[in-house]
């Protein structure tokens, strides 16, 4: 989604522009942005998840007029940021357990409901790991109660604060190191995971959406209106990890731009369970551009036959994503 | 007491100083961009789009003069290798850099706005010898450096080729001499109708310091085909010059133009408003061999000029042609194939290339030519002291914004003899090639053209056949300069560093890297849209 | 106002009017009656400004919990059993938070095999999570207990455990009085939480520690339960004076100043043990009773002082340390002269009754000194020995 703009080019995909009204640009562009995240963390060169949290708990603030709690699942966001003695939260940030966020969301905003304090917001945010794992219960009660939270996944499609092992959010061919890839094997097999935007979706939740870093304003667009919606609301932003995925680490917002082009990461919203939208393809690629500056997708470059299958098959993944959500643009989509 | 694990007692991250993980430090840095870099005149583009884009219309106008003063003129008739060069080719298509030009000097014309006189007189006087393009923006520039200039020029009216060479439809004459008369009001000693004969008594006698020679090259070749007595065969040049006086030229009503070049598209199209009924060009190689510009060659097609590709003339008489057919060899030099064809034509028009009139230097053996052009140094100063030359009479390149180009050079060039250093040449960047940018943000933004008068209507008068751009337009087209190489403040290395290690300055004052904090991972690079940012290794 | 109620209610009603802020309801047996009776009054509007959330899992429960507390709301959640396993996690974490959690936890045994019956299993399983345990020996004291729990878990910024023995308490109709609001409330105070997520000064709970500081950390917990005997017994004695009534502290004596055999247990247990110690006294037996209301802290100093001139302890205890024998036991003998005997006396396992005459064989025979330092009581010798031997039987066959 993005932000309707009658500012014509020099950039207008940039995070900001000294010509725009600054209430046209994004929360990122501001000089007055709540850098929730602050310097001194130690997320690896590049990270991902480190970029995204900014983004989006930044923007989150924004819409909450800076009354937000934030909670932590345990992961690689909450370890980077919160080495004893030092916190690189700006803002009031709990992490009790792995797997409990979403309850501990729950607690937090009943508790600021029976104070009378329901202008203050809750934000739950976690990795892939305690989203589509060992959280799913507790995020799947928190869904099904419509408890007023905004529960944020920064999907890096393993468990990387362990060391890169297989999640249900790994995808196929990956090799991590309990799906290792060898000689000639794939690592994770085909056929497996769950795809909790959809998952989300059939709780029937206000608001489910997908984001990336590929884009900034379609992101905080997306915080924006879920912060808009009160009840339950779940965003899956995909966050480039570049020591678990295996490339360099000026690529993180390439790759994330690569896979929404290719059809892997679909990039939609959906309110009360019907996709609402889906940002179309403008300059549609074949999955191998996305996959290639991966080492954890290095099987799929062998160049023998069985390789070569493998690579077909994740882009019939990709196809399959492209048809689903209707994602290629056409002249008028894409102007 | 407090739970100890739970609250942490004013410990923030800032303490942990994570610049010691990096290996490669970004920073910023300034490119030449592209369409700077193919501008003759060596317009600073970029910067007056950006201005233009911020809507300071008058600073952007003052920005081109430093480099051009006559951006009506050259907004009309550049052929404009910028818009080859530019970037934006990669996203869509170039940006209208002539189009913004136009407007802007159509803008200056329109509000009255002229130059300011040199803030300090030198003292010195200076001659320049030819009021085209050359000579004026020579002129201008050496006003503008605080010398006494005097322009003597032999034709009634200044303006060289940009008068006697560009017909009216493409170049109207208010704009012409409105642009002249403004460079001539800030003090310039216009002299028209002297031809000079001996110019070192001249510059004796009237005590000129230094000289610019910018005469053009305004001698036709000659008919390279037999032809009968009373055959007629003109050149392009004088049928140009001559539209000029007040009997226009009388081509007859079917007109044959020998030549591939712009000059064989101008006379072509002047024959065509003059009343010819068909006029053929007769060219002997192929479309995409033809040195004439695409778009005036498709201006010329909609105004039904036909063109005779693949032809030489053997012979004209009486009113027949007879017509060689050619074949390209490999090489794609036209070979003759023996076979031959015929067409009538009232007259030929002979747009074969100009010399230069060499006649004028006869007295000063320094001005000697080599291979048709007088041969000039680095700073532009023929075999003799003082005197330097430019425009079409030096270089085979021959159009009128190289000529500016050469005027401003030989200004700077001659103010530094004059007070007896040499002309620096300024020191450039680094190109911003296009493998540079990161073009995704960038969003395909179709360029708005300036508009044609109507193909059937506009043979009937000589009055303009490009309209300007619109205001709107205008700032449209600015807005597309994708500010190749140099910093326009998107915020993009703000917003995508994960250390939250780059510091917004504020409107127009940058960003600053925290080293810090900043890790090296290379983000703000990677995602720098404009090539304005480079990493480079840590030193130890 | 005296009541005749079943257990889990006077639970529940006590906890309504303790003003608890969040309810976090997970149904388990034999704990479901409470959290019942609290939606009850939640939805009647007894409670005011209380959230009742029934969640998916006890983890999730505890976890509400956890949160609701971090964000400075009374946070109440109750479970049993499996449920206090399922939320084990929670349970340490929310000590570690030193988050002022009540919690009760309506005694059952631990499968496998799968038993719905009393036993104190399952709160020893979390002896050690940093929680403060408190036992009741009856209604009237499971219902007062909670009063006081409150004022301690908030007072310390510890969670605290009320331990009510499933059945035997939870669902068991006795005449229990019942407070009124206002002596609650003048009880109990508002919860104001030493930190907060606070939006106007924003805090990092529950960071990351490493080795430089994580000692440090368990030290201070360990300080926290040290600094738990005084404020448990303050809270007792108020709570005395407020109500008129004897409940809590850290243990309580019954005919222990002449007591050559002194018997230890905790919970419901408590009453039978007095019927026996009476009948006993009766025949002349010089024979007392300790009961442990706060197993953690445990009252090593207190359980010392009254011991010390006994000849012979036995340790009652309704759960089993597998390959050593009672955990209660070996707490006691770490707390005393090593020269007294202690016999430890599993009883009641996964709701096995514990009749006085059992008990009152089993002291009879011990003090002819028949009995080793375990005892099992009415174990059924035949099924065991049974089995014991078919399993040497099965070895034998190499199997």
């Amino acid at each position: 989604m993005m932000k309707n703009t009658s500012f014509n080019p020099k950039g207008n995909r940039t995070i900001g522009n000294r010509l725009q009204e600054a209430c046209e640009c994004t929360v990122q562009s501001s000089k007055d942005r709540c850098n929730s995240l602050t310097s001194g963390h130690r997320a690896c060169q590049g990270c991902g998840e480190a970029l995204g949290a900014r983004w989006v708990v930044d923007a989150a603030m924004k819409a909450a007029k800076g009354k937000l709690l934030v909670v932590n699942a345990t992961g690689c966001l909450e370890v980077f940021s919160t080495p004893y003695p030092e916190t690189a939260w700006q803002v009031p940030w709990v992490h009790s357990l792995f797997g409990n966020a979403p309850a501990v969301a729950t607690g937090v905003a009943a508790a600021m409901r029976v104070k009378g304090k329901g202008d203050v917001r809750v934000l739950a945010q976690g990795g892939d790991g305690s989203t589509t794992d060992i959280g799913f219960g507790c995020l799947s009660g928190m869904f099904e109660r419509n408890d007023d939270v905004l529960y944020v996944c920064y999907d890096n499609q393993a468990y990387m604060n362990t060391g890169v092992q297989r999640s249900s959010a790994t995808p196929p061919t990956a090799s991590t190191a309990t799906t290792p890839s060898m000689g000639h094997e794939p690592g994770n097999v085909f056929g497996t995971g769950k795809n909790l935007p959809l998952l989300a979706m059939a709780h029937q939740i206000p608001y489910v959406a997908t984001a990336s870093l590929s884009d900034t304003r379609d992101l905080e667009a997306k915080v924006e209106r879920a912060m808009s919606f009160s009840g339950a609301r779940y965003l899956h932003v995909l966050v480039p990890c570049p020591l678990g995925w295996g490339y360099v680490p000026n690529d993180t917002i390439r790759l994330s731009r690569l896979a929404v082009q290719c059809g892997l990461f679909p990039l939609f919203e959906a309110e009360d369970g019907e996709v609402t939208s889906a940002t179309k393809i403008c300059e549609p690629c074949p999955v191998e551009d996305y996959l290639k500056p991966q080492k954890r997708f290095a099987n799929l470059f062998k160049g023998d036959k069985k390789s070569d299958k493998r690579l077909a098959q994740m882009q019939a993944i990709a196809d399959a994503n492209i048809r689903r959500f209707d994602l290629l643009g056409d002249e008028e989509n894409c102007k | 007491m407090k739970p100890f694990a739970t609250v942490l007692e004013a410990g923030t991250s800032l303490t942990n100083k994570t610049g010691s993980w990096r290996i490669e430090r970004p920073s910023y840095v300034n490119r030449l961009p592209p369409c700077n870099k193919a501008c003759p005149a060596g317009e600073n583009i970029q910067e007056w789009l950006s201005l233009v884009e911020q809507e300071k219309y008058e600073d952007a106008w003052r920005e081109i003069v430093k480099h051009n003063p006559m951006p009506a003129i050259m907004g009309r008739v550049c052929y404009h290798p910028c818009e080859n060069a530019c970037n934006r080719v990669v996203v869509d298509n170039p940006v209208g850099i002539n189009s913004v030009e136009q407007f802007l000097g159509d803008m200056a014309i329109r509000e009255g706005w002229y130059f300011a006189p040199a803030a300090k007189s030198s003292g010195k006087k200076v001659l320049v010898i030819g009021a085209g393009p050359a000579g004026l923006s020579a002129a201008h520039h050496l006003a503008q450096l605080g010398h006494k200039v005097t322009i003597k020029e032999s034709q009634k009216k200044a303006g060289g080729m940009m008068r006697y060479g560009i017909p009216q439809y493409r170049l109207a004459r208010k704009v012409l001499d409105a642009e002249i008369k403004r460079i001539v009001k800030q003090g310039v000693d216009l002299q028209l109708g002297t031809k000079v004969s001996d110019l070192n008594v001249l510059m004796k006698e009237e005590s000129f310091e230094a000289v610019f020679l910018s005469v053009g090259a305004g001698k036709a070749r000659t008919t390279p085909f037999p032809t009968e007595k009373d055959t007629r065969v003109f050149d392009a040049v004088s049928v140009l010059r001559d539209m000029e006086g007040k009997d226009k030229p009388d081509l007859g009503k079917r007109v044959a133009v020998y030549g591939g070049g712009n000059a064989a598209l101008d006379v072509a199209r002047t024959a065509k408003r003059l009343g010819a009924k068909d006029v053929t060009i007769i060219y002997r190689r192929n479309r995409e061999k033809m040195p004439a510009h695409d778009f005036e060659v498709e201006e010329a097609l909609e105004e039904k000029i036909e063109i005779n590709f693949l032809s030489t003339i053997k012979s004209y008489q009486g009113k027949k042609i007879t017509l060689e057919k050619m074949a390209l060899d490999k090489s794609g030099f036209p070979q003759p194939t023996g076979k031959t064809e015929r067409m009538e034509a009232d007259c030929v028009v002979l747009a074969l290339g100009q010399g230069v009139d060499a006649e004028l230097f006869d007295g000063v053996d320094a001005l000697k030519m080599e291979k048709g052009i007088i041969p000039v140094d680095e700073q532009m100063m023929t075999a003799q002291e003082g005197v330097f030359a430019g425009g079409d009479m030096v270089s085979s390149f021959r159009n009128v914004t190289i000529s500016i180009g050469h005027g401003k050079k030989a200004a700077r060039c001659m103010d530094a003899w004059l007070r007896g250093q040499k002309g620096a040449s300024s020191k450039k960047h680094d190109l911003a090639s296009s493998d540079r940018l990161n073009t995704w943000y960038y969003e395909k933004a179709p360029r708005r053209n300036r508009k044609l008068a109507d193909p059937a209507q506009r043979t009937d008068s000589f009055d303009e056949v490009i309209k300007g751009l619109s205001q709107t337009d205008a700032l449209s087209e600015a807005r597309r300069c994708l500010s190749c190489g140099n910093c326009f403040e998107c915020d993009n290395c703000y917003g995508v560093c994960p250390d939250n290690a780059i510091k917004k300055l504020g409107k127009g004052k940058g960003f600053e890297i925290n080293y810090d904090y900043c890790k090296g991972c290379g983000l703000c690079v990677a995602e720098c849209p404009c090539g304005a940012m480079e990493m480079t290794p840590e030193e130890n | 106002m005296l009541k005749q109620v079943e257990g889990s209610r006077a639970v529940a009603e006590v906890v309504a009017l303790c003003r608890p802020e969040v309810v976090c309801a997970y149904p388990i047996t034999p704990q479901t009656h409470i959290v019942e009776g609290l939606g009850e009054l939640v939805k009647a509007g007894h409670v005011e400004n209380c959230d009742y959330i029934n969640v998916e899992s006890e983890f999730a429960a505890l976890s509400v919990a956890i949160g609701a507390s971090a964000a400075g709301a009374r946070a109440y959640t109750a479970t049993s059993s499996q449920g206090l396993l399922f939320m084990a996690e929670a349970v340490f974490n929310a000590a570690g938070m030193g988050l002022p959690i009540v919690m009760t936890l309506g005694n059952r045994a631990i499968g496998a095999p799968i038993n719905i019956w009393n036993d104190h299993s399952d709160a020893m399983s979390m002896r050690d999570a940093g929680w403060i345990q408190l036992f009741a020996e009856n209604n009237q004291e499971a219902a007062d207990l909670h009063i006081q729990a409150f004022r301690i878990a908030e007072e310390l910024s510890c969670p605290v455990m009320v331990c009510v023995d499933g059945f035997i308490l939870t669902h068991a109709v006795e005449e229990v009085d019942v407070p009124t609001q206002e002596q609650v409330d003048a009880f109990v105070p508002p919860f104001e939480p030493v930190q907060v997520l606070d939006i106007k000064a924003p805090v990092s709970i529950g960071t990351l520690v490493g080795p430089d500081a994580f000692t440090e950390v368990r030290y201070l917990d360990h300080k926290k339960q040290l600094r738990a005997y005084d404020v448990i017994n303050n809270v007792s004695r108020a709570f005395k004076k407020a109500f008129g009534r004897e409940a809590g502290g850290m243990i309580r004596t019954y005919h222990v100043d002449d007591a050559k055999t002194i018997i230890v247990a905790m919970g419901s247990v408590i009453g039978t043990l007095k019927d026996m110690v009476d009948e006993k006294r009766e025949q002349g037996q010089k024979i007392g009773l300790v009961s442990i209301c706060s197993f953690r802290p445990f009252p090593s100093k207190e359980i010392q002082e009254v011991l010390q001139k006994a000849k012979h302890i036995i340790v009652l205890e309704k759960s089993l340390a597998s390959g050593q024998g009672g955990v209660m036991s070996a707490h006691v003998k770490l707390s005393i002269d090593k020269k007294i005997p202690v016999t430890t006396l599993i009883a009641g396992l996964g709701g096995r009754p514990i009749p006085k005459k059992s008990l009152s064989d089993f002291v009879e025979s011990m003090e002819k000194g028949t009995h080793g330092e375990l005892h099992f009581l009415d174990l059924d010798h035949a099924v065991v020995e049974r089995e014991l031997a078919a399993f040497e039987q099965e070895k034998g066959r190499g199997r």
